[in-house]
């Protein structure tokens, strides 16, 4: 039934194995030995009920981690081969919170010999463990795959043993699927903090894209809640994937065939209110991140308290899901809409207003940047109206061409007049603007509730643009 | 008033085309063969299809639009909206006698619903692509049902052939009573003679299935319920985001 894969394996663990594959759960010095295990494929999918299980646990301990994207690759399909990434990404289910389901998101095991005070999977905690072995692993993903379920996978993994140890075995993973079953799809692995660079550089040989989560945005925290981690650990393989991935840009540019690392490039995340870091320390680091040449997206994860026995954090009674939302639109603002973290949070304005957007309380704070007539302010203004997005504001440019656009045009064209209005002058316009109404004028009339709110303010952003 | 007849093809519209202008006469409604005559109608013509026709009007067309505007008249022509044809009609009848191309052109009426449709047709295009749902049958192909608000199959298939190009499978229509089977080198449009209990529901019957298949459906849905954070749920979301409507051919709802 099995068959040792690698020369350099040893028979003895042979036995051992298959008397463990019958358990659901194992204590910590089985699983060294299942480590091992990793060595032996079988050769008959061992797919039934305790893989069931084991999903359960390993994907709850997964499902913290908030990213979910599967874009940033383009990949045709080749010949023989099994799948294709899109470039855009699809979500091909929504959980019951409402988030995407892209990627099959699953820890290899949930072991950890770290305990970060923050994370359901700390050593401390007394919860189900349990250890996907490769062959579950891959066969889970191309089964699901196939059966248009999911993009790929998304893999990460508590540490077991030393970071090295763990990292490679996350590697053999993303290894075998795209060197042995010719997987095509969408692979985001999220590397061990303290992993080497062979490994990472192995790894982004296979991955699309590779996450490190910073989790904590300053050190001092970090190091409270999260002992065994420093920034180091965090940053220096951001820095491998970084470093990688420049190389490989350069060689590629010069032999056309050399292999791409991580095409998708990085990402991380930030947990937010689990410390008393202000949004401004948040988006200032963001937006250093977004500076370097690889760093994709910055997630938030709004805190939510799995150890409330741990009181060197706060005990919240929800998450702070506005505040997370006000983040990622702000994080959109500096993205897509040319902002300066300055203009949006700074020193006299350290945390986003949770009662309105950021683009309207810049706008609010500035009123001397309006009215804007639409018909003849440039790109870049457009983009700073409320109620006016990236893709208004591109119809706006191309369609006041043919004919000064008025109030109808634009609201055909998509712009929230609702919003648009107090800022701009077009055609005809006789509307009141943010100086005859004062901006506090405006903010009472944006904010106020009415019967059934349209929008919901906890609502995440992840693959669409909104117009802010 | 002047109406045209014609058999409601794609083709048949572009023929139209071509013979309003031969006659320098445009219709107000464009009718299917048997409909019958509205009130005041003064002359009814019949266009009869022709595929030489049609290609001239969509030379002509060529010229005068993008590429992008060409596949956005084609997509909207797949809405099925029930003046879908009347719609296109004005618009290409404005993109030929325009001196510039008209399609940026957003503040004209036309030009806008086009493009809005067209953008609802992609979008539901874009949902098949995302909650389209296989089941591996006995045999070894792999079996999806769908139902969607437009005729989008056909803006599926080379997403489809590619992703999936080693296995073969059946995309169906339930709807609309028809489909795609993917034979490993093509996907061709099949229709089936006998509707058999799986083109009704859209669920493959315990005997049909591969081995393994209840399985993985089960390993699916327990890691769609793992997945969810219970401290956030948010069923007005959720729904929003994945149509009820879809919920029927997608494992993790059953
Ligand atoms: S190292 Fe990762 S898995 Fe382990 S306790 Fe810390 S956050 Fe959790």
């Amino acid at each position: 039934m099995y068959e040792i894969s690698s020369a350099g394996n040893k028979n003895r663990f042979r036995r051992k194995i298959i008397s463990l594959g019958r358990k659901i759960y194992l204590s910590a010095e089985e699983t060294v030995f299942l480590w091992d295990a990793i060595n032996i494929i079988p050769i008959f999918a061992n797919m039934n009920e305790r893989v069931i299980e084991k999903l359960k646990v390993l994907a709850e301990a997964a499902k913290y981690d908030v990213s979910c994207a599967s874009s940033g690759t383009s990949r045709k399909n080749r010949k023989g081969m099994l799948g294709s990434a899109s470039g855009w990404g699809i979500c091909h289910s929504f959980a019951e919170d409402g988030r995407c389901i892209a990627l099959l998101k699953i820890m290899l095991t949930n072991y950890c010999m770290f305990d970060c005070a923050y994370c359901i999977n700390r050593r401390s905690n007394d919860i189900p463990r349990a250890t996907f072995s490769v062959t579950e692993l891959v066969d889970l993903t191309i089964e699901f795959y196939r059966r248009n379920y999911i993009e790929g996978l998304f893999l990460s993994s508590g540490v077991v043993r030393n970071a090295d140890y763990t990292m490679e075995r996350l590697v053999r993973v993303v290894k075998d699927l795209r060197t042995v079953h010719h997987f095509n799809g969408y692979i985001h692995l999220k590397s061990i903090p303290g992993a080497s660079r062979e490994l990472v550089n192995e790894a982004g040989l296979y991955a699309d894209r590779m996450s490190v989560n910073i989790e904590i945005p300053n050190e001092k925290s970090l190091q409270l809640l999260a002992p065994e981690k420093d920034f180091q650990s965090v940053f220096q393989p951001m820095r491998y994937i970084q470093q990688g991935a420049l190389q490989s840009a350069e060689e590629r540019k010069r032999f056309r065939h050399a292999p791409r690392f991580v095409p998708a490039g990085q990402s991380t995340q930030v947990i937010v209110g689990a410390t008393a870091d202000s949004d401004k320390d948040i988006l200032r680091l963001s937006s250093a991140l977004y500076r370097r040449p690889t760093m994709k997206r910055v997630y938030y994860s709004g805190f939510i308290p799995v150890n409330a026995y741990d009181n060197r954090l706060p005990a919240l009674k929800q998450p702070p899901l506005v505040r997370e939302n006000r983040l990622y639109q702000a994080d959109w603002l500096l993205r897509f809409y040319q902002f300066q973290v300055d203009e949006i949070v700074n020193d006299a304005y350290p945390d986003l207003d949770l009662e309105v957007d950021p683009k309207l309380g810049w706008a609010l704070r500035h009123p001397e940047q309006f009215p804007v007539d639409v018909n003849r302010a440039d790109y870049e203004m457009l983009l700073r109206v409320p109620g006016i997005g990236v893709k208004s504001a591109k119809q706006i440019v191309t369609s006041r061409r043919y004919a000064r656009l008025g109030a109808e045009q634009l609201k055909r064209i998509g712009v929230v007049m609702k919003k648009a209005q107090y800022f701009i002058t077009c055609r005809e316009l006789p509307f009141l603007t943010v100086h005859e109404l004062s901006p506090e004028g405006v903010r009472h009339i944006l904010t106020q509730k009415t019967g059934k709110q349209a929008t919901d303010e906890r609502q995440l952003v992840f693959q669409f643009q909104e117009e802010v | 008033m002047t109406v045209f007849r014609y058999d409601k093809s794609w083709e048949g519209l572009l023929t139209a085309v071509f013979d309003a202008y031969a006659r320098r006469q445009f219709p107000e409604r464009l009718l299917a063969e048997k409909e019958p005559l509205p009130l005041f109608c003064d002359e009814a013509v019949t266009i009869c299809t022709d595929p030489a026709k049609a290609d001239r009007v969509w030379k002509g067309l060529q010229k005068r639009l993008s590429w992008t505007a060409l596949s956005m008249l084609t997509v909207a022509w797949l809405s099925e909206l029930p003046d879908i044809d009347g719609l296109l009609f004005r618009y290409i009848r404005k993109a030929i006698d325009a001196p510039q191309s008209i399609e940026l052109n957003f503040g004209d009426p036309d030009v806008l619903a086009v493009s809005k449709i067209g953008k609802k047709v992609g979008s539901e295009a874009h949902r098949v692509v995302q909650f389209l749902r296989f089941q591996k049958a006995a045999d070894g192909t792999f079996f999806a049902a769908v139902r969607p608000v437009y005729n989008v199959l056909p803006l599926t298939l080379s997403h489809l052939t590619d992703r999936f190009a080693d296995q073969r499978w059946l995309v169906y229509d339930v709807g609309r009573a028809y489909g795609y089977y993917y034979d490993l080198r093509e996907a061709v449009e099949v229709r089936f003679a006998e509707q058999e209990a799986h083109l009704l529901s859209g669920k493959l019957d315990e005997a049909r299935m591969a081995a393994d298949e209840r399985l993985f459906q089960q390993l699916w849905k327990t890691y769609f319920q793992s997945i969810a954070i219970r401290e956030r749920l948010n069923p007005r979301l959720h729904k929003q985001n994945m149509p009820a409507r879809f919920w029927k051919f997608m494992p993790e709802k059953w």
